[in-house]
């Protein structure tokens, strides 16, 4: 395993964690926009334009894309969130120069006004299909209400009413500003042919002309307060609870990931315990999720619709009794366990590894092997975990609840 | 490619089944224990499922939450599940605690504790998933699919319904139990980074003295018609065709797979262009070949806004029935493109082995190796796939919709 970097002339990096024993590659663009980067005006456009990058650029129709990548065998998507696009494949090693070829070329997308018209539907088919899932919206309006007006409040997929006032013009106007040397990293994983890889990227994305960005980063109040929104087609109740917690750039981001596991994992967690195993809640689960500059514990519950407000007291008590009397040793041992053994399997497969190295790379310009983490999950003491409680208690949270009932009581200690 | 699987067949029915991967960490299980859902009594749909949840809530030496604090110490990635034929217990753990986990499953499956005092809990969890499905519209849709396609036991749903699993009682799952949880048939798939000798070994002291049990085949039973449209207070309408194909264990099994390719492998695929990309019709769109032991599908579905549903379904039935009309030698490279990196990519994963290696036996009676799959792939060819649509084109399609309104179901459609 070795770690290999390369930066163009125009900025632009390359990054590899170069694996020859592997039997297969991936590579992914992982450019730095995302819903955070967008206006209300424009809410939504990142996520549409990773849709439009796939329609074709001057040499290329949509449909000699989605052939090529096809003939090449790669098993390839695309993902956009608050904070990244990434465009990747999966693929055999010999046809890495082709991918990157192509993914380099599809990354200067011809933006016609007529495919951005017939994929609209698409996207608006996709913001409906959610709209059937219940507890998707409510993600989405929790962190508008948590994030108040800092741009992580922003929805990935935008509204019907923003998506459908979008113009092509705008997404071209912010294509240009987004999709710069600056902000895009070429990441490999597996079986890499790495001087070969910055050939191919010279190639194809060398010509790209540089542009200064600057990502805007704010500090950011986190809201406390309890929101109940009422969706009578749903079966079953919703909640979702975000509270401050480290943010990518922080070296509590590890204490806080396995207090997440301790407190909300999806098995053998305290909220397991509590609601998932006694059959009170369908599902319970605590996840830290962070950002640049910012950071939050995400905790979701579905239960049935008139078990809410006792099932939310006792989140609450979860969160009360681990803030007064802090985690166990058992009980970190256990986290630590199976943190270890996740690690280690999800890394079985380059993509698997891809975006691991990719997101560490993005956020911290940082690279650690596999065997460099678990040192690191394994020196976590329940000091720093108790630390992150007292820092970061879970209790302060604006929490939302979406389902049938109209009014719920928020709980009270 | 990884060419041999090792296996061994103990006296009391017990079929283990290895394929050795030395180059990862991680070792991979898969039970298939002859406990699926056909063996429900018609009033007591979801037993299989609810059993199956029974047998975790503390078995041998450990109770329900020494269970899970031991699988979790071993750093066990675990799944159940419950399909037509088997109760499937799967995980994957890095390699040196492989057979300490494999010793926990053999209570499970042998010794579990089936406390009456857990009744009640699991039956509101079987009770809240039953409910959830009516957030999920589309896996409502595939529920309701398969229901109306598949005959009776063979399409009912693993989870049962609201009435059964409120009037099932201990005495029901501990009967079950008894008559289900045995060696014959019992398949264990075991992948990735482990000593074989030691294995055959370990699995013999954990298993080999298990009961052999019996096994009678399941006859069809009868039941109400099931209704084309499923009323649902939705924006999008769910829809799901159905048409028949061969089974995994059918020699043309390949080429039906080739065809469904062609339809649905890949973003160049017929149906992802033809109703999303050229139509903007909908977000998501699939087909794939489904396989019973001895009954094979072909199960489509889309989802769209209730006003473009219509036009949904009559382009994508245009494009089945266009199916047969024969497919073309570079959709195929393109599809054999695909898969083969998939086989590769395959050799990367413990657990797709064990689980693969577990099924492939369980349908064929042998496991077939990648090499072997990537040799018959390589003989796929527009030929041979449009021989097989000859003789067995799209039709007699089966459509069911979830959503607000009922289609108009085009000539010859039911």
């Amino acid at each position: 395993m070795e770690f290999r970097s390369h930066k163009l002339e125009n900025g632009l990096e390359v990054v590899a964690e170069v694996n020859p024993a592997a039997y297969s590659s991936a590579v992914g663009f992982f450019v730095e926009t995302g819903s955070r980067d967008e206006t209300t005006e424009v809410a939504g456009v990142s996520h549409f334009l990773e849709h439009m990058v796939f329609k074709g650029t001057s040499t290329r129709s949509a449909d000699d894309v989605n052939r090529e990548f096809d003939e090449l065998g790669a098993h390839y998507n695309a993902c956009t969130s608050e904070e990244n696009t990434v465009f990747y494949a999966a693929m055999l090693p010999e046809y890495q120069a082709a991918i990157v070829a192509l993914l380099g070329d599809i990354l200067r997308p011809s933006l016609r006004r007529e495919d951005f018209d017939m994929e609209k539907k698409v996207i608006l088919e996709e913001i409906s299909m959610y709209e059937d899932m219940p507890p998707f919206g409510a993600d989405d309006k929790c962190r508008a209400a948590f994030f108040g007006n800092h741009p992580l409040g922003r929805s990935v997929l935008g509204t019907v009413e923003s998506i459908t006032n979008l113009t092509v013009d705008a997404m071209r106007d912010y294509f240009g500003r987004n999709y710069v040397p600056d902000k895009v990293v070429l990441v490999a994983t597996g079986r890499v042919d790495f001087d070969a890889l910055v050939e191919v990227a010279s190639h194809a994305c060398g010509n790209w002309p540089a542009v200064a960005v600057r990502r805007d980063a704010p500090p950011f109040e986190p809201v406390e307060q309890f929101l109940v929104v009422e969706k009578p087609m749903a079966a079953q109740q919703y909640a979702i609870a975000l509270s401050a917690a480290p943010a990518a750039e922080s070296r509590d981001r590890y204490a806080a990931k396995m207090l997440a596991t301790i407190l909300g994992d999806d098995l053998g967690s305290r909220l397991y315990w509590e609601l998932v195993d006694p059959g009170l809640a369908e599902h319970a689960s605590i996840a830290h999720c962070e950002f640049q500059g910012a950071g939050a514990m995400m905790t979701y519950l579905c239960c049935d619709p008139e078990d809410i407000d006792d099932n939310l007291r006792r989140v609450e008590e979860v969160f009360y009794r681990a803030e007064q009397e802090g985690v166990t040793v058992e009980e970190l041992r256990q986290a630590k366990n199976k943190v270890r053994s996740r690690a280690v399997l999800s890394s079985e497969r380059p993509r698997g590894r891809l975006f691991m190295v990719g997101t560490d790379w993005l956020a911290r310009r940082e690279y650690l092997s596999i065997a460099e983490e678990l040192d690191l999950l394994e020196a976590i003491t329940l000091d720093e975990i108790n630390a992150v409680l007292r820092m970061f208690p879970l209790s302060r949270n604006t929490t939302m609840t979406i389902g049938p009932r109209k009014n719920v009581l928020p709980p009270k200690r | 490619m990884n060419a041999n699987t090792l296996s061994h067949e103990f006296p009391n029915g017990l079929v283990l089944l290895a394929e050795p991967m030395d180059w990862l960490q991680s070792a991979a299980f898969t039970f298939l224990t002859p406990a699926g859902c056909v063996h429900d009594p018609s009033d007591r749909g979801g037993l299989a499922e609810f059993a199956c949840e029974m047998t975790l809530r503390g078995a041998g030496s450990r109770d329900n939450r020494r269970l899970v604090l031991d699988l979790d110490n071993l750093g066990v990635e675990r799944s159940e599940s419950v399909s037509d034929a088997h109760a499937c217990f799967g995980g994957v753990t890095l390699a040196e605690n492989l057979f300490p986990a494999l010793a926990v499953y053999a209570d499970i499956l042998r010794r579990p504790h089936l406390p009456v005092e857990h009744l009640e809990m699991v039956r509101q969890i079987m009770l809240q998933e039953i409910q959830a499905v009516e957030d999920e519209p589309a896996q409502k849709l595939s529920l309701e699919l398969r229901r109306r396609y598949y005959p009776s036991p063979w399409g009912r749903p693993s989870q049962g319904d609201r009435e059964s699993v409120e009037s099932t009682s201990i005495d029901d799952i501990r009967a079950f139990f008894e008559a289900r949880y045995h060696a014959g048939g019992t398949i264990l798939g075991v992948a990735g980074r482990f000593d074989w000798e030691r294995l055959k070994e370990n699995v013999g002291i954990l298993l080999g003295d298990w009961g052999p049990g019996h096994n009678a085949p399941i006859e069809p039973t009868e039941t109400a018609p099931t209704a084309s449209h499923v009323n649902h207070a939705s924006q999008q309408t769910q829809i799901g065709i159905a048409y028949p194909s061969v089974p995994y264990r059918d020699d043309r099994y390949f080429e039906a797979w080739g065809a469904v390719g062609v339809l649905s492998g890949g973003m160049s695929a017929r149906l992802f262009t033809e109703v999303r990309e050229r139509r903007g019709l909908c977000y998501s769109i699939h087909a794939a070949c489904h396989s019973l032991r001895d009954m094979g599908a072909v199960f489509c579905q889309a989802a769209t806004s209730a006003d473009r549903a219509q036009e949904t379904l009559e382009v994508t039935l245009g494009e089945l029935v266009r199916l047969a009309q024969g497919v073309e030698q570079h959709e195929i490279d393109r599809l054999k493109a695909r898969i083969k990196s998939a086989l590769i990519m395959q050799q990367e994963s413990s657990a797709a082995r064990s689980s693969t290696v577990a099924r492939d036996w369980y349908h064929l009676g042998r496991v077939r190796t990648l090499d072997e799959v990537s040799e018959r792939v390589d003989k796929l060819d527009c030929r041979s796939i449009n021989a097989y649509l000859e003789a067995c084109p799209p039709r007699d399609f089966i459509v069911v919709t979830v959503g607000p309104q009922p289609l108009e179901m085009p000539h010859g459609v039911s």
